[in-house]
């Protein structure tokens, strides 16, 4: 009973703000910075049965995802609801999201100081350590917060922010009650007399913890989980250092498998940048950091927070077959990178100038040494770094215009998988393969351009070597075509060669674009921007259409 | 009750935030929606912030793992002084990197030598308030801020199209 009468609280706050700003525009006063604007995509696949190469049997033959975003904006206020469907979710979408709704709804207030937001939101304190809310929409990635939300801007460089709210699951709201604040002072902006200082400091603090209720009959859990981060920022001249380091009280949860040992992690970033040449280290540790608002939940439902992985992201096909992502248990590692461009008319420059990129990284597990017996788990040494291999990585990028009409990149990449401990499958080898990637660009005259690839995987184990061809064909602004091939020729076994072939095209005109794609699609990991999702085997035809209005 | 309590809570401080409306420098410019972004020097700054006295000005939703979002800026870079003489537009390049990659984004900015005004969007905040779905995305505002024009994906020879406009925009004066 109570929580429909908020719902209704709610929807009639919303409707007033719709019929107090309809009527100021029937008034006919001047209504300056007001609009409706939102976007939408819908994506459908029809799948045709393709047992060969594993692809999942779809009863339904079509399945769809859909959504559409309408926000209304008037000066500072912004109001917005989201219609989502899932009717069958597509392959490799969690399952648990069929069906259709408004799963994300609020009223929000916005001016250079202060923002509130009542209803949905998202969120994310320092580096996400203890508290993300996001999306991620063609991952199925989901956590955003129903409640309230304030941010305040109290002085120039000190601002605060705090919430208390449930977290999204599909189309419910989760059963853990979620609640923060941060601090985040940048003193040099706070202190008038720093102000024109070299020296660049910002310190800040969260604090973040949630609640569920106990209904275990073996265990006593704790209801409330308290989390804590510290974190700073420095800049000097060139160089700029920043770090955070997050606590989690004790919170046995499925992931963790019920210890009661707290929760540590500490991310270091240095850079170093100056024209025409940029430097970073990375350094990460993370000791028990699984942290969902159900302590039941797993993956991707109910997180709340986020461990970002140091390693880079790829996108080159061959490249993103065995990709890394943070294992929140435990790991430890160090990653770097460091780009450079060579001015033209140098030796190593040419005539237009070469970029090149190099990068690479090496993770493990923490040390553990198991207690027997006893509810705590492990102990760990902060400072040690435990024996198992998880990844490791290797990239030599260079990118050169060769004339006025040709740009060329080629790549190599080395990496060392532990497909065991990633893809959390029992009897895989540890994978090494060596990829190379030619990239042309070329311009045929200023409205028509071909792109090319061959791409090359080599390897001893998993499926063997594979190759990758691709052509690209565009004609500026509207069209492009491409073609692309994978093909899993180094396969020990000779039935499972397949080629794994995609034609596409998509017309683009202003903020709207549509695709139409016939493809034969391997089994693997479709991973945007750091975050990966798993995607079955298929063969069908895709047609996506994606506005923004 | 505890949620009664914090609805009016909430509607206390948009009261309270209303009477600071009148007394707060930036109004909304145009179409660029309100959001806090961080500088590459780890300051907070707001969107409202974005002007160019009246010139045309480049909005550029971008990150380091977005192939074509690259080859366009880099495209651009190579023709921007000579942009920003003959019409004084300015390109603010929004990076949507998260936390994973976004101690990245000043050393490959630096790495490149792009002269663009660069903001970290590290939670998609600023994407979600202008609506983008994905990368690249480019918006054209004129002197009032108000989109004129916009495109999502990039091939080769889509600066000239976006060129074109920035000219009209300029001449219409």
């Amino acid at each position: 009973m109570k929580k429909s009468q908020l719902r209704l609280i709610k929807l009639v706050f919303i409707l007033l703000l719709f019929t107090f700003i309809f009527n100021q525009k029937v008034t006919a006063q001047v209504v300056n910075g007001s609009n409706i604007s939102g976007n939408l995509e819908v994506s459908a696949q029809y799948y045709t049965p393709d047992s060969a190469i594993g692809a999942p049997d779809v009863p339904e033959s079509v399945l769809s995802n859909g959504f559409m975003n309408v926000n209304f904006n008037y000066q500072n206020f912004t109001a917005g609801i989201r219609y989502e469907s899932y009717l069958n979710p597509i392959l490799g979408f969690d399952k648990q999201y069929t069906g259709s709704g408004i799963p994300f709804r609020f009223a929000s207030f916005t001016n250079e100081n202060l923002k509130v937001t009542a209803g949905n939101f998202y969120e994310q304190f320092g580096n996400g350590l203890i508290f993300r809310s996001y999306e991620e929409r063609s991952l199925g990635i989901d956590n955003a917060m129903d409640g309230i939300y304030a941010s305040y801007k109290v002085t120039n460089g000190a601002n605060f922010k705090g919430f208390v709210g449930r977290q999204r699951s599909y189309f419910e709201i989760g059963p853990g009650l979620v609640r923060g604040i941060d601090g985040d002072f940048q003193l040099n902006d706070m202190i008038k007399a720093w102000e024109a200082h070299k020296l660049r400091i910002g310190l800040g603090g969260s604090f973040v913890s949630k609640y569920q209720v106990d209904d275990s009959q073996s265990r006593i859990l704790p209801e409330n989980v308290g989390a804590g981060a510290g974190r700073f920022n420095l800049n000097y001249g060139n160089f700029a250092f920043d770090g955070e380091y997050a606590f989690k009280a004790n919170d046995p949860n499925i992931v963790n498998e019920f210890i009661y040992k707290n929760g540590q992690t500490l991310l270091l970033n240095l850079a170093y940048t100056k024209k025409g040449l940029g430097a970073r280290v990375n350094a990460k540790r993370v000791d028990n950091m699984a942290f969902h608002s159900d302590r039941n939940a797993t993956g991707n439902n109910l997180n709340v927070n986020y461990i970002p992985a140091i390693t880079r992201q790829y996108t080159y096909r061959l490249a993103t077959l065995y990709p890394y992502a943070t294992q929140p248990n435990g790991e430890m590692g160090i990653a770097g990178e460091f780009f450079y461009s060579f001015k033209p008319n140098t030796k190593l420059g040419g005539e237009y100038g070469t970029f090149i990129n190099v990068n690479g990284s090496a993770i493990n597990d923490i040390e553990r040494v198991p207690i027997a017996n006893d509810t705590l788990g492990y102990t760990s040494n902060f400072f040690a770094i435990g024996d198992t291999k998880f990844y490791q990585d290797f990239n030599f990028e260079v990118s050169k215009k060769l004339n006025k009409k040709n740009k060329l990149i080629l790549t190599y990449l080395y990496q060392l998988y532990n497909k065991n401990q990633i893809e959390g499958k029992i009897d895989d080898k540890m994978v090494t393969s060596h990829i190379a990637v030619a990239e042309l660009i070329h311009k045929i005259n200023t409205k028509k351009s071909l792109r090319i690839e061959a791409q090359h995987l080599l390897t001893e184990q998993d499926h063997g070597n594979w190759m990758m061809g691709l052509v690209e064909y565009s004609i500026s602004p509207r069209w492009l075509f491409t073609v692309f091939d994978e093909w899993n020729y180094g396969n020990k076994k000779a039935a499972q060669r397949f080629n794994y072939y995609t034609f596409s095209s998509t017309y683009v005109k202003g903020g709207s674009r549509i695709t139409l794609a016939y493809a034969r699609q391997r089994a693997g990991l479709l991973c945007v921007g750091g975050v990966c999702r798993f995607v079955p085997a298929s063969n069908g035809v895709t047609l996506t259409i994606t506005s923004r209005f | 009750m505890k949620k009664n309590w914090l609805s009016f809570v909430f509607i206390l401080l948009t009261g309270f935030a209303l009477a600071q409306d009148t007394a707060s420098p930036k109004t909304k410019f145009g179409d660029v929606a309100i959001a806090n972004l961080k500088t590459l020097d780890g300051k907070t700054i707001s969107s409202l912030e974005f002007r160019n006295d009246g010139k045309p000005m480049i909005i550029d939703f971008w990150a380091t793992w977005c192939k074509p979002c690259i080859n366009e800026l880099n495209t651009i870079q190579d023709r921007y002084a000579d942009w920003q003489e003959e019409t004084g537009v300015k390109i603010i390049a929004i990076s949507i990197d998260d936390s994973r990659t976004s101690s990245s984004v000043a050393p490959f900015v630096s790495g490149k030598g792009w002269e663009y005004e660069v903001y970290l969007d590290i939670n998609g905040d600023f994407k979600r308030a202008m609506n983008v779905n994905n990368v690249p995305h480019v918006f054209l505002l004129d002197g009032n801020g108000k989109i004129v024009l916009q495109h999502n994906s990039y091939t080769p020879g889509d600066e000239d199209e976006l060129y074109e406009k920035i000219k009209l925009l300029t001449e219409k004066k």
